[in-house]
Parts: structure tokens; C-alpha cells; sequence
């Protein structure tokens, strides 16, 4: 590994390693009040370290600036719109984090006993209750910690009800063309061979591929309802019968559930199993990268499989860990997930009641189709179709003129936005996912809409402001584009 | 602003949905739950919070994987900055230094503290760090068997299984029955307690991919085992150690001690215990190991003019791009929660940290001993410990298989959280079983007033108990385990 070349930074991008000097401990902790052990003799020089970790001391001052400098680095959905497609970036209410912050939520030991943390236990019972109703699904699981991670324990509950009913031979899953990376991550990762089902001319499913890819070997198909067009896959009710008649499971990746909170339902379309992303659909902040939810809940006859502990409410009213569970995946993560996210999704869904968590839904839909009317003008709509909570342009006529889709993203930064998702899903040339979500405002909307149009404009005349975009100013942008190449082919990881 | 695109009625946007999948269908709605204004909502929330006991209101001595330890307050002041709060996975690297420079300062400090050569940005947890880990000495290998050392925390081993057994990856576990460090006695029972620091003469390592060892082990304990990276490396397989971040600021580094692969729990350094999650895995490994690796990881570059600046590299093992033939199908992980952990470290600074788990060692210690004098528990062998150890329950009471049901019982009427009871499989944990055994953790907040009184409570609890035993004898089958 190359060192870092920067012997010397600029005082605007030192590491807090790189910092020091002051050589100041803060007075975090009281002094030890109980007798001292020596440490060779107690552990034995072979089981010390040789030299203490390298980390400087720092007056709280010091550190406090340096990490408010860096949050100015950075672009949050309070910043400004961030329509970033299949992500959901929507509002996160203040008050969660409040509440999340509550001493009985925050100060709880997962190995309590289940009589001193029975507000938690109630929380979680309630948060699956309106999970259930909100999916149409019987039971629900809050172990898995990101919608990756709820996919694949999804997947091993599929193999689990295949292997109990002598069905282990069924070891295909079928991905769409245009699914998630996930998807097909997730799949290999409970050993599953992924068949790809090519997209129709319409971005659906093509019931023909569909078809031809079924066998007794097929274990399910994982599908994004509205996949990641934005469309609807009005095939749905088709796609179950063929898929549940070649004895498969229909697994719902419910990334883009946003569009259809309380208009329709996973289970009542047919899914067996539903994973949900409480950091995208319900207003959990995605904290730069995690940390997430994603809680996977499925019909009565895969139960069962849920992983270990169970939650189960007693005769008495009072709530339990269940562990004796033969059936189980077993566990996929320790304790009990999550736990500060979903006292924050549960808030979110008190808040809006159903009335509310439907005008979500309309509202995200309104506001995609808001901006689908008024960008297709200017830029290509390879799937017309009116969408749901996002829709994907391609920016092939501005390809041609020599600027790419990732040249318009960068410039929409001098703009003041967050870009769309970009070159996602693969079966759309230079494309741009764009998700407005509910929350985002009228003025953020047109915005959004002048700015994309000047760039269509910008593109014909001055390519240059798109070439060399974003245009660093000191504070919002620190930086033009990095030379990725250079990060990947000679790595710097660490100094 | 639907007029204004042609949309006159917002039931028209779900055409698209046919119409039998609509829902409510009908005019039955299963789902009327009522909107709440801020204030219900947090007073509904409150109310549920006020149910749960807590370290605020009890003094905690409860471990086992989750440690209550000083949380710095300019951490929270920090973290809830909303541009780290409410952004995305740093895919825009222009508009997103400030993530991805506190990730490779997050990456540099698990370097420094694991003595290993790279890290990634974070995994969900410990666990599933420990799962992925051994997955990467498969892929490394080509061997398709990895073995479980020791005692290692039952939540780790069951997810190691998990995600090993779904690809048909086999997973043994070294029964231990070597002999036990109990004062004077050789036995050879089968048990979690016994150690396993070092090899087996027998022992045949060339099946395996890797290893996968706990230090501190399960019950707190810190015993030599650098044999079992040699014996590991002369065998063709991977070394693999979870390990405890705190215990890191003294003992040695898995790098020194040849481990291949450094996997823990990052929750010690500055998150709340939040009733297990949202918690932080981290991975550290040599860079020989790089293309191998999960997660995201962070890497130095420039902009084109010569800034230095920080952005997502090495995606080519990613799902995203790799698709089914990705490292792993991890996507979203835990970066805020690695930033809590990179600026405690910032805050405690070196001193700071080692003073951390020095007092946390010795207090640990002293509590140790002081129950011990009590005559009601003896130690379970004389290994050392770091801030969490385990006492078997000697006392005549100890006939009582549920003695510590009863006595944490007790101890909450004291205002304390007591020690994990190891006796009670499926109510806490899965595994183990070992009846009258109890599993204390003393982190630097516990002061010597409140473990001073605790052992007092300790000894009034078992005095109790026996006064009352005299009048009741312990009825016929009710013997605990010895």
C-alpha cells in the first residue's frame, strides 16, 4: 500500500490523527478510586502490547471543530433536495431523535431480563403489528440490520421451507435484469444459482422469460414492486400464479415500498416474504451510510423459519424473547437488531396514522410525476409510461453531445443539489434515477426542474461548465471531481 | 400543482396498480390507526421508555458483549450535525468529504488499534464481522471447513453458522477437554469454561480455511494464544480473532500476534447500549487480503487540481458492480456509528483510552475479589481477565438451581443490574448452560461505592436465602449443577 503523499496537508484537510500538539487529556472520567494492578503482572508481558495505539490527545475544542468542519463537507437532506432514485431520501423528523435519545431506550442492556424491558419489548410487538397491516403479511422480524442484510435472511427462510418440505433441490433464484445488486448478492449468498430474467420492451418482467426460466429447480423470484423504473408491474397477479405454481416464493425487495404505502400491499399481491428499509420508507436518517433497518416479514407458513429469539406475547400480556425454536434460520446478527431504528420508524408511523402514511405515498407519486412532466421535455423517457415514486431518464441525447450523465450530475452540485442515482437500473443507457419523495417542497421541486433544464441548455452551448463540474467554492464543495482511478489502482487505506 | 400536469384527482397517480390489488378493498379498512400530533407521540413514547429499567436508574453490571461504558457527551452534539445525520452512502465524493474523511479516519484508527495493515468502513456488527471474516478465509483458501476456538460469544457462533451453513460451508467446534485450571484438580470435562489458549498436540489444522478465536474469551478471560496463529499459518489456514476494542489499548495486537483477520464489536466506543443495536462491526486484515474483503472501503486521491480528498475505492468486490459474484451483498452499513466510535477515540485520545481500560481492568479485579471473599462464589479457574469475569455460586443456596434468578431479582430491589445468569438457556442466550455460573461486567463508571454495595447485597441476599432454607428445606430434585 502506497503511503499517504500527504506528509504535510493542508490544514483544511488533516486527519485528526494528523493533528496535535496540545497534548491534553480531558477530564472525561473521574481517577480510579479502587487499588491499581499491575499490569505485567496480572496479564503477563506476552499478552501486552508493545506501544500504546497512536491516537493524539485533543482538547475537546480541538476535536468539536474539527468534526463540525467536516459535517460542512457534507450534503444532507436539510441541505437541500437529494432525489436520489431507490433511495427514499425523504425527511427525518427532529423528534426522533429525541426520542431515540430517552434514557429507557438508549440506556437498555440487550441481556436485561425480559421483566425490566418490557416498554421495549411492547415497542417491538406494536412496530410489528402495523408492519403487518401496512404489508399484508403475518409476522415480522427486526434482526437484520440493512435491507441487504434483511434480503438475505428472506433467502434463508425460502431454502429453510423448501428443505422442510424435501424441496432442497430447488436451487435457482430469479432476478430481474433490473433488480438491486443486492438482489443477486444476496441470493449467492445462501448458495442459490441466479437466472436473470430479461425486462420486457414495456421495463416489465417479460412473462415469456419468466416462463421459460421456471422448473422444479426455481426456489422463488425477488422483485421491486414498482421496480426501479418506477413502474408499476401491472403483471403482478400473472407473475405470482406462474411462480407459486412452479412451486417457487415470491420475495418483495421493498426498497421502493414509498410508492404504495397503504394503496396496495406485498402480501395481498402475492409475496410471501417482504423486506422493508426503515432508513429509506420510514424516516430513519441513513447517517452517511448506515446505521439502517431492515426488518423481513412473511406469511403464517414460513413463520416458522423466523430467526431466533422470537418475540411472543404470553398469556399474561407480558412480552418474552422466545429461543426454543427448531425450525429457525438461527440467528443473523447478535441481540436484537437495530433496536434506537425502529423506535424512530415506530414514532414516524404513530405520527401519520394511516391517513397520513397514504398521503405519503400520494404525495411521492404526485411529486415524481410533477417532475417526469416537466424534464421529459428536454431530456429522453425510454420507458413513457406514468410513474410511481420515481422514474428513470437517460441522457443519450446529451451523450451525443458529449456530455455524460455523470457530467450532468456533477453539474447539478454547482446547482445546489444532490444528484439522482446515475447508471442505475443497467438496462437504461446513461441513466438517471430521480426520486423526489414526499417531503420535498414546491420551491425544491421547481428548482430542481429549472436547474436540470438549464443544464439540458448548457449542454449545447457552453459543455465546458458540465466538463469540469462541480466548480469547488470553498465551502459546500471543497473539491472538484477525485481521480478515482488513482484511489483504486495504488490505494491509500489508512495512515 | 397535479392540475398543473394534467393530473386532476391523486386517486388517478395509482392507475397503474390494477385494480384488484388496490387497497382498502371495499369498504371495510383493517388499518384506521389514528395520526398523532408530536406531543402524543412523544408522550406515548415516554410511557413505554419509563417501563424499561435502565443504567440511568440502575448501576449496571450486566456484559456479555454489550459494555456500559462512558459515552463523552460532544459525541452526541456531533453526530446529530444534521449533514452527517440525514446523508446518503457517500457516492457523490464532491459533496461527501466530510463522511468519507471520518471513514478513513475511522479505517486508519482500527489499524492502530488491531496492529493489522487495512480496515473497512464497517460491518453491522461484531457478529456478522465474525461471519464475514471466515467467509473471506474460504474465499482465500478454497477450502470449504472453518473451526470455532474456545469460548467464543454465543451470538457469534450462532451467526458464523448461519451465514457459513447457507452455503453449505462446514463449521466444527473444538470441543474442549483439555485440562481444567482449577487449583490442583485435572479434569477433562467437555465445558465451555475449560480454555483452549493453545493447540492440541493432535490437533490436524490442514482441513481448514481459518480459525476463529475470542480475546477477551466469552467469560472475560485473557490467556496466551499466539500458538494458534502458528499452528494456523504452518497448516495452510487463516487466523481469525474477535476481539474487544477497549481491551486493545493494552494487550497485544492481533497483528503482533500473527492473526490474519481482526474482527470486534466497535459498540464499547461510545454507543449506547440501545438495547443491542444499532451496534458497529468492524474488520481489519493485511493487505494481501484487500480484494477479498467486504464492505465499503475509503481511499486517498486528488481532485483535479491537486486536493487532497477521500472517496468509495476497490468497489470492483461490491454488489453493485459485481453483482452475484460480489465479496458480499453488504450495502448499507454503519457509518454513523463508526463516526460515534472515531470521535470517542478523538476525545479520550491515548491517554484517555488506556486510562479507560486500565480502570476497567482493575476494577473488574476488585470486584472479583470481593465476592470471592464473601465465601458465597469462587472463581471459575485462575486465568487473567479483562472488565468481565465469571464466578460459579458456592454457597449452600447454590442447591437452588434458579439462586441467580433470585438474586438479580434482589439486586434490582438494590438498584443494580446484576451479572449475566449463564444457567438459564432459552431465556437469554442459546447455548450455554451452565447452572450457578454468573458473568459480571465492571467498566470505568462502576465506582467502588456501588460494587462495595453490592457485595454487600450479595451477602444479604445469601443470608436471607439460608434462613429461609433452614425453615424450608430445598425440596427433593431441586439440585443445582456443581
Amino acid at each position: 500500500m502506497r503511503q499517504s503523499s500527504f506528509q504535510t496537508p493542508d490544514p483544511d484537510t488533516r486527519l485528526i490523527l494528523e493533528k496535535g500538539g496540545t497534548h491534553f487529556a480531558n477530564r472525561l472520567i473521574a481517577p480510579l478510586d479502587t487499588p491499581t494492578i499491575d499490569f505485567q503482572t496480572w496479564f503477563g508481558l506476552a499478552n501486552l502490547r508493545a506501544e500504546k495505539p497512536a491516537i493524539p490527545d485533543l482538547a475537546e475544542p480541538e476535536v468539536v471543530r474539527h468534526y463540525t468542519v467536516l459535517s460542512q463537507k457534507n450534503f444532507g437532506v436539510d441541505t437541500g433536495p437529494y432525489p436520489l432514485g431507490s433511495c427514499t431520501m425523504k425527511y427525518n423528523p427532529k423528534v426522533h431523535e429525541t426520542l431515540a435519545a430517552l434514557p429507557g431506550f438508549a440506556n437498555v442492556h440487550p441481556l436485561q431480563p425480559d421483566a425490566t424491558a418490557q416498554g421495549n419489548l411492547a415497542l417491538m410487538a406494536d412496530l410489528e403489528k402495523h408492519l403487518c397491516a401496512i404489508c399484508g403479511v403475518d409476522r415480522f422480524t427486526f434482526q437484520p440490520s440493512a435491507g441487504a442484510h434483511g434480503e438475505w435472511t428472506g433467502l434463508l427462510m425460502i431454502k429453510a421451507y423448501h428443505d422442510s418440505r424435501g424441496e432442497g433441490y430447488r436451487n435457482v433464484m430469479l432476478v430481474p435484469d433490473s433488480a438491486h445488486g443486492t438482489n443477486p448478492a444476496s441470493a449467492a449468498m445462501v448458495g442459490y444459482e441466479i437466472r436473470q430474467i430479461a425486462s420486457g420492451p414495456d421495463g416489465m418482467v417479460d412473462l415469456n422469460a419468466l416462463e421459460a426460466a421456471l422448473d422444479e429447480r426455481c426456489a422463488g423470484l425477488m422483485l421491486t414492486n414498482p421496480n426501479t423504473l418506477g413502474l408499476f408491474e401491472k403483471n403482478i397477479g400473472r407473475i405470482a400464479a406462474l411462480v407459486h405454481h412452479a412451486g417457487g416464493q415470491l420475495y418483495y425487495d421493498g426498497a421502493n415500498i414509498n410508492a404504495i404505502l397503504l394503496q396496495t400491499r406485498p402480501g395481498d399481491m402475492g409475496f410471501d416474504v417482504v423486506h422493508l428499509n426503515l432508513h429509506k420508507s420510514f424516516s430513519t436518517p441513513h447517517g452517511g451510510g448506515g446505521p439502517g433497518s431492515g426488518p423481513v416479514g412473511v406469511k403464517a407458513h414460513l413463520a416458522p423459519f423466523l430467526p431466533a429469539p422470537d418475540l411472543m406475547k404470553n398469556p399474561t400480556g407480558s412480552y418474552s424473547l422466545e429461543y426454543e425454536r427448531p425450525l429457525s434460520v438461527g440467528r443473523v446478527r447478535s441481540f436484537n437488531g437495530s433496536f434506537l431504528v425502529l423506535v424512530r420508524a415506530y414514532a414516524y408511523i404513530l405520527a401519520n396514522g394511516a391517513m397520513g402514511l397514504r398521503e405519503v405515498s400520494q404525495a411521492s407519486v404526485a411529486n415524481a410525476n410533477y417532475l417526469l412532466a416537466h424534464l421529459r421535455k428536454a431530456y429522453d423517457l425510454p420507458f413513457d409510461q406514468p410513474c410511481l415514486h420515481e422514474f428513470v431518464l437517460s441522457g443519450s441525447r446529451q451523450k451525443e453531445l458529449g456530455c455524460s450523465t455523470m457530467d450532468i450530475a456533477k453539474r447539478l452540485i454547482d446547482y445546489g443539489f444532490h444528484p439522482p442515482t446515475v447508471y442505475f437500473p443497467l438496462i437504461v443507457k446513461e441513466a438517471m434515477m430521480i426520486e423526489p419523495t414526499e417531503t420535498e417542497t414546491q420551491e425544491g421541486l421547481d428548482g430542481f426542474v429549472e436547474a436540470m433544464l438549464a443544464i439540458a441548455e448548457e449542454v449545447k452551448n457552453t459543455p465546458e461548465l458540465l466538463h469540469n463540474a462541480p466548480h469547488p467554492n470553498g465551502h459546500t464543495v471543497p473539491i472538484s471531481r477525485p481521480d478515482e482511478l488513482r484511489a483504486a489502482k495504488d490505494p491509500v487505506l489508512r495512515v | 400543482m397535479l392540475a398543473s400536469v394534467g393530473i386532476d384527482n391523486p386517486d388517478a397517480l395509482f392507475a397503474p396498480i390494477p385494480a384488484e390489488f388496490r387497497w382498502p378493498t371495499g369498504d371495510a379498512d383493517p388499518y384506521t390507526e389514528p395520526a398523532m400530533s408530536e406531543l402524543e407521540v412523544t408522550l406515548r413514547l415516554q410511557q413505554l421508555a419509563s417501563r424499561n429499567i435502565n443504567t440511568t436508574t440502575h448501576a449496571c453490571f450486566l456484559g456479555a458483549g454489550a459494555y456500559d461504558h462512558y459515552i463523552p457527551a460532544a459525541i452526541d452534539a456531533l453526530v446529530s450535525r444534521q449533514e452527517f445525520l440525514t446523508a446518503y452512502t457517500p457516492y457523490q465524493p464532491e459533496i461527501s468529504q466530510g463522511t468519507l474523511q471520518a471513514i478513513f479516519e475511522f479505517q486508519s484508527l482500527i489499524c492502530r488499534l488491531t496492529g493489522l495493515e487495512i480496515s473497512n468502513s464497517s460491518m453491522y456488527d461484531g457478529a456478522s464481522a465474525a461471519a464475514e471474516a471466515m467467509l473471506m478465509t474460504i474465499r482465500q483458501t478454497g477450502r470449504t471447513k472453518i473451526l470455532l476456538i474456545g469460548a467464543i460469544h454465543p451470538h457469534t457462533s450462532d451467526v458464523v453458522h448461519t451465514y457459513l451453513e447457507a452455503q453449505n460451508f462446514v463449521v466444527d467446534v473444538l470441543e474442549a477437554t483439555a485440562i481444567s485450571q482449577s487449583a490442583g484438580t485435572t479434569s477433562f470435562v467437555k465445558s465451555p469454561l475449560v480454555t483452549q489458549f493453545a493447540p492440541p498436540d493432535h490437533l490436524d489444522l490442514t482441513p481448514y480455511a481459518g480459525i476463529l478465536l475470542q480475546r477477551p474469551d466469552f467469560f472475560g478471560r485473557v490467556g496466551d494464544i499466539e500458538a494458534w496463529t502458528k499452528a494456523a499459518h504452518s497448516a495452510g489456514a487463516l487466523a481469525v480473532l474477535s476481539c474487544d476494542p477497549i481491551s486493545l489499548a493494552l494487550l497485544k495486537t492481533p497483528g503482533e500476534m500473527g492473526f490474519d483477520i481482526a474482527v470486534g464489536d466497535a459498540q464499547p466506543l461510545g454507543n449506547p447500549l440501545a438495547f443491542g443495536g444499532p451496534y458497529i462491526g468492524f474488520l481489519a486484515t493485511r493487505e494481501s487480503l484487500l480484494r477479498k474483503m467486504p464492505g465499503r472501503i475509503v481511499g486517498e486521491t486528488i481532485d483535479h487540481e491537486g486536493r487532497r480528498c477521500f472517496v468509495l475505492t476497490i468497489q470492483a468486490r461490491e454488489q453493485h458492480i459485481r453483482r452475484e459474484k460480489a465479496t458480499s451483498n453488504i450495502c448499507t452499513s454503519q457509518a454513523l456509528v463508526a463516526l460515534r466510535a472515531t470521535i470517542y477515540l478523538s476525545l479520550q485520545g491515548q491517554s484517555g483510552f488506556v486510562d479507560v481500560a486500565e480502570q476497567s481492568a482493575a476494577k473488574a479485579v476488585y470486584l472479583q475479589q470481593h465476592l470471592l471473599a464473601t465465601g458465597h462464589f469462587a472463581a471459575i479457574d485462575d486465568t487473567p481477565f479483562f472488565r468481565e469475569f465469571a464466578v460459579r455460586v458456592i454457597s449452600q443456596s447454590s442447591a437452588y438451581r434458579d439462586v441467580l434468578q433470585r438474586l438479580n431479582q434482589f439486586l434490582l430491589t438494590r438498584g443494580f443490574l446484576g451479572g449475566l445468569d449463564l444457567g438459564q438457556p432459552g431465556t437469554t442466550h442459546s447455548i450455554l448452560d451452565l447452572p450457578g455460573v454468573w458473568l459480571l461486567a465492571v467498566t470505568e463508571k462502576r465506582t467502588k461505592a456501588e460494587m462495595d454495595a453490592l457485595v454487600v447485597a450479595c451477602s444479604d441476599f445469601f443470608e436471607q436465602t439460608h434462613a429461609r432454607q433452614l425453615t424450608n428445606p430445598i425440596p427433593k430434585g431441586g439440585g443445582g449443577d456443581q
